[in-house]
């Protein structure tokens, strides 16, 4: 790990330590830490889509598919084989990562858009088998009565709980992904994104690379998909669908997708937007979200994350 | 009433999917256009569909403008909306991945379809078919009127962009741009003409073919997305960058489609599509049509 | 180019500024107008006002606005002025869970109404349930009520598709008919429905012989008829709202399948179903809420004044017809203003107030609740209708 972003580590960790404090108690921001729990969640995918798409320069549009098949078995394990939670959440890694796995060798071989059709193309076939296998799935109509996670027999079910929880996964895959991407691996996948070709022609194993990273991007997300079950105890296809995948690569480009840092600052601010600081514009949000997007990724094409050496070149003139 | 004979079913299905078909043709004829000059994919398609759609409501209901006046109103409004948003969402924007910008143009569908929203509310609309509503029986399958209305477009569309592509200078350099943008950037051709060009006919497509499905379909606000999506495929079926291959994925995809909901499930009618989709892409990465050396000139991310 | 780019970034910050500004004046203006009564009754609401499924929300929430405004209008509640905070959850269950924590932590409600689907009212059970505070949802699946023992905070206004299936059947069986076939969208409203409708046709000895689906936004379903076309279906019984339903209704009338009547679900209760279909929808049955048919209600039903009071006020407010969804909100906010008059802000008061009420007249049917039934109602709250010249009529 590298020195920088070990200071950004240690800055985030006091930030999420010191979070709690600063709005659990003040009325208009309390529910914040709710927020911030799906914050992490859709962090945890957005950062193996970051992985996936800056380091390895692959797209995929069907991330919202592994979340969902992890949500999915998780709820179907515990609540039909009344199965461990944390036991459930294992095998929805492993069956996702086995599934990415099978989807991933034929589709990785497309380049460009052609690769966004088919992973775009399995995402919704998911959602379809979601939708349509409602014995097994509750179907359209959901799948409700999760129970919540435990942990030595210490309940998670309040939010300050949940939110260490679902932090503490986003801090180890975070820090798994910043040892991957300085590894021989992540260089290799760096030459990868800049000429597939030349890196070929190195002799770098393209192809078994960008399947690792793959199947290791679905393993975030079903683990995320896990965490979210537990949380809400719900289930259903529409949160799993098709504007999820998008979103979340929406999330990965606006925070900057060339550096990991990028995937947390863009879930962090389109989440906040979405659900949070747009409702005071009524029915003008859908507008308003939009503009901010377009401004952003207009202005922005490397993403938030730019705006930070910018500043600091600010602070430095002033 | 007396069942109806599994020929007639047959017969049915594929005037019906050949309808369908005929909008994600030229959903899919719109990404190409514009794929071909920029390499990007316009998300933003869909929402000139429903434009269409909804202007045409605007026209001949709010304005009362007879059906053919409204018709080209409704093109030419959309057009100027395919414009605009070039020149102030894609033009400004400069060293950008294709990536960054196929963002651009998700932002921009979802400020096309707020704007909608506001406009036109959420309800569904629909305006009487072009000619006759009484449908027409063939072979005991009943057909539309519009149907014929919807071929027939589809069929002018495309005579119309071979004329476009083959006999006219900008058609020429558009072409020349599709083979290989780099060279035809060295030759002296006005990329960024044939780029706000390239949007502006896609989005007269677009409306086209929403002009002509809402009789059909009824449109709302957020109906783009999901013909964003069948076109995207069709696109990428009949390989990218080949209009004919678009035209013939979309027709294919749409019959496919109307086949399995009539014949296996139609629950899982979109799913079976996809599935002979991504076995295609698995058999031949470049599409039905696609040529694979023009896609690896073509870069991405 | 660079002072260009600023200018625009100066452009854009300004007009968020501008309209947070607006927003926040537009909020303390409120308040200033009601600072003269007592302390405003909270009632938090959430309702899919955007998305997919916003003619739920849209309709919920003006008739929401509608009753608050009236009733701060006549002296609020108790001398207390009603407070609506509504959110919009976008018909997205994340947005939905927030939405109802917002309003359970930051806005302090004692009790809440929506949300106005069944996935999101399910959604957020639990948490209503952990925090003790009570929800009247606005959306119809039973699941939402059942079992009561799980769902003690937890009310709905809706009937049950049940309801409806049973109240189609009694005319289906009345009319001789014994094999359907069933269509549905596959949403949560559509899926709900074909549960019931698969479920109830065992108990009541109907043949089911086609089972047809198709997607929300699909442009065509004529493939799906004309497979019950090549079956020996007696009567077509389709569950979806939205455009669908319209489309369903159009393409069984150009496939020439009218002498196959045709039942809808109680989704289809708004009069510009009727005039989308153009005509194609004549002949078409469906079970009804009475709210949807105000002067077809006999002037002795109890129902009667409540709904013909709704139906005048809605349409000189807001200048367009009625939906049955707005009947939802009506029923949901109604009864909680009258617990409120009754018990005050006390979410438990709340709660054990609403399990009680009886003989509660709303515009879908005369509620009775009861610490076994969380919806309070039966099967006549539905009418059965049929379209007849371009709008409904009561079936003889």
């Amino acid at each position: 790990m590298q020195k920088q972003d070990r200071n950004i580590l240690v800055g985030l960790v006091l930030f999420l330590a010191i979070f709690p404090v600063l709005v659990m108690n003040v009325g208009t921001v309390g529910h914040y830490l709710d927020v911030m729990i799906f914050v992490g969640i859709y962090a945890l995918i957005a950062m193996g889509l970051s992985l996936l798409m800056g380091y390895a320069g692959q797209i995929s549009l069907g991330h919202a598919a592994f979340f969902g098949l992890g949500a999915y078995t998780s709820g179907i394990l515990c609540v039909q084989l009344s199965l461990s939670p944390w036991l459930a959440m294992g095998a929805g890694a492993a069956l996702t990562a086995l599934i990415a796995y099978v989807v991933g060798v034929p589709s990785l071989k497309l380049k460009g858009h052609y690769l966004a059709m088919a992973t775009l193309g399995f995402g919704v076939i998911v959602h379809i088998f979601l939708n349509e296998e409602v014995a097994l799935t509750g179907g359209p109509s959901g799948f409700s009565d999760i129970p919540g996670l435990k942990l030595w027999g210490f309940s998670l079910d309040d939010e300050l709980r949940y939110y260490i929880l679902v932090w503490c996964f986003v801090l180890l895959a975070l820090i798994f992904s910043l040892n991957v991407i300085h590894s021989r691996i992540g260089r290799a996948l760096r030459s990868l994104h800049d000429s597939e070709v030349a890196a070929d022609a190195m002799g770098v194993e393209t192809s078994k690379f960008k399947i690792t990273i793959f199947v290791l991007s679905a393993i975030y997300a079903s683990i995320a998909g896990s965490l979210y079950t537990h949380y809400v105890g719900f289930l259903s296809p529409s949160s799993f669908d098709l504007f999820l995948s998008i979103k979340l690569v929406m999330m990965v480009v606006v925070g900057g997708m060339h550096t990991i840092w990028g995937a947390l600052v863009g879930t962090w601010l389109l989440t906040f937007l979405g659900n949070e600081w747009l409702h005071v514009f009524h029915d003008f949000d859908i507008l308003v979200y939009g503009g901010i997007l377009l401004g952003i990724v207009m202005f922005l094409p490397g993403g938030l994350v730019e705006l930070i050496p910018r500043l600091g070149r600010i602070l430095k003139r002033t | 009433m007396e069942k109806i004979s599994l020929a007639g079913q047959l017969i049915q299905y594929i005037f019906t999917g050949i309808t369908v078909g005929s909008i994600y043709a030229m959903v899919g004829l719109g990404f190409n256009i514009i794929y071909n000059v920029t390499e990007i994919i316009n998300f933003a398609q869909g929402e000139f569909v429903m434009l269409g759609g909804l202007f045409m409501v605007f026209c001949t209901a709010t304005l009362n403008l007879p059906l053919p006046v409204a018709f080209i109103l409704t093109i030419a409004l959309v057009t100027g909306v395919g414009a605009m948003m070039e020149r102030s969402t894609i033009n400004p924007v400069k060293n950008a991945t294709v990536l960054t910008m196929i963002i651009v143009t998700i932002a921009v569908s979802i400020v096309l379809k707020g704007m909608a929203m506001f406009a036109w509310g959420k309800d569904p609309y629909i305006y009487p078919p072009f000619s006759g509503s009484e449908p027409v029986f063939i072979f005991g399958a009943a057909v539309q009127t519009q149907t014929f209305w919807v071929l027939l477009m589809t069929a002018v569309v495309v005579v119309l962009l071979t004329l476009f592509f083959k006999r006219t200078r900008y058609g020429k350099a558009m072409l020349a741009c599709s083979d290989n943008p780099e060279a035809a950037r060295l030759m002296g051709i006005n990329v960024n003409l044939m780029v706000l060009i390239s949007f502006a006919l896609s989005a007269a497509i677009g409306a086209v073919a929403g002009a002509v499905i809402t009789p059909i379909s009824l449109m709302e606000y957020d109906r783009g997305a999901l013909l964003a999506l069948k076109g995207f495929g069709a696109a990428v079926l009949g390989g990218l960058g080949s209009f004919y291959g678009s035209v013939v994925a979309g027709i294919l995809m749409g019959i496919i489609e109307s086949l399995c909901a009539g014949l296996l499930s139609s629950g899982y009618k979109d799913a079976v599509a996809l599935i002979l989709l991504l076995l295609v892409l698995f058999i031949r990465p470049s599409g039905l049509f696609g040529s694979v050396e023009v896609s690896k000139i073509k870069k991405f991310g | 180019m660079k002072i260009k780019r600023r200018a625009i970034w100066i452009t854009l910050a300004l007009t968020i500024s501008l309209a947070f500004v607006f927003s926040c004046a537009k909020e303390k203006e409120e308040k200033k107008a009601t600072t003269e009564l007592k302390e405003p009754y909270k009632v938090g609401a959430v309702f899919s006002v955007t998305g997919r499924t916003s003619f739920l929300g849209e309709p919920e929430k003006k008739t929401a606005e509608m009753i608050t405004e009236a009733i701060n209008n006549t002296g609020g509640i108790n001398g207390h002025p009603l407070e609506l905070i509504v959110y919009d959850d976008e018909s997205d269950e994340t947005k939905c869970v927030l939405a109802v924590k917002r309003l359970i932590k930051k806005d302090k409600v004692p009790v809440i109404i929506g949300p106005s689907l069944s996935g999101n009212s399910l959604a957020v059970v639990k948490i209503v349930n952990d925090e003790k505070v009570p929800l009247v949802s606005c959306a119809a699946s039973f699941k939402i009520v059942t079992p009561v023992v799980d769902r003690k905070w937890v009310f709905k206004v809706p009937q049950s598709d049940s309801h409806a299936v049973l109240t189609i059947f009694d005319h289906l069986i009345a009319n001789g008919k014994s094999k359907i076939a069933i269509m549905s969208v596959s949403t949560g409203f559509g899926a709900s429905g074909r549960e019931e409708l698969l479920r109830l046709a065992k108990e009541v000895g109907m043949e089911i012989v086609a089972d047809e689906r198709y997607g929300p936004k699909d442009t065509d379903l004529t493939a799906q008829l004309t497979r019950i076309r090549g079956t020996d279906a007696q009567a077509i019984v389709n569950w979806s709202v939205g455009p669908t339903q319209v489309l369903a209704v159009k393409n069984w009338y150009d496939l020439g399948m009218t002498t196959i009547p045709f039942y809808q679900s109680h989704g289809f209760g708004s009069r510009k179903n009727i005039e989308l279909a153009a005509g194609a929808a004549e002949g078409v049955f469906c079970p009804l809420g009475r709210v949807n048919i105000p002067d077809l209600v006999p002037a002795d039903n109890p129902q009667k004044e409540v709904i013909m009071a709704y139906n005048q006020a809605y349409q000189a407010k807001y200048n367009e017809p009625l939906s049955s969804f707005g009947g939802h909100a009506w029923d949901a906010l109604n009864l909680v203003i009258d617990a409120l008059r009754a018990v005050g802000p006390d979410s438990a008061k709340i709660r054990d107030y609403l399990e009680n009420r009886r003989n509660f007249v709303g515009q879908h049917g005369v509620f009775n609740f009861s610490p076994t039934d969380h919806n309070g109602l039966t099967k006549e709250a539905f009418e059965m209708v049929v379209v007849k010249d371009g709008d409904w009529a009561l079936v003889p």
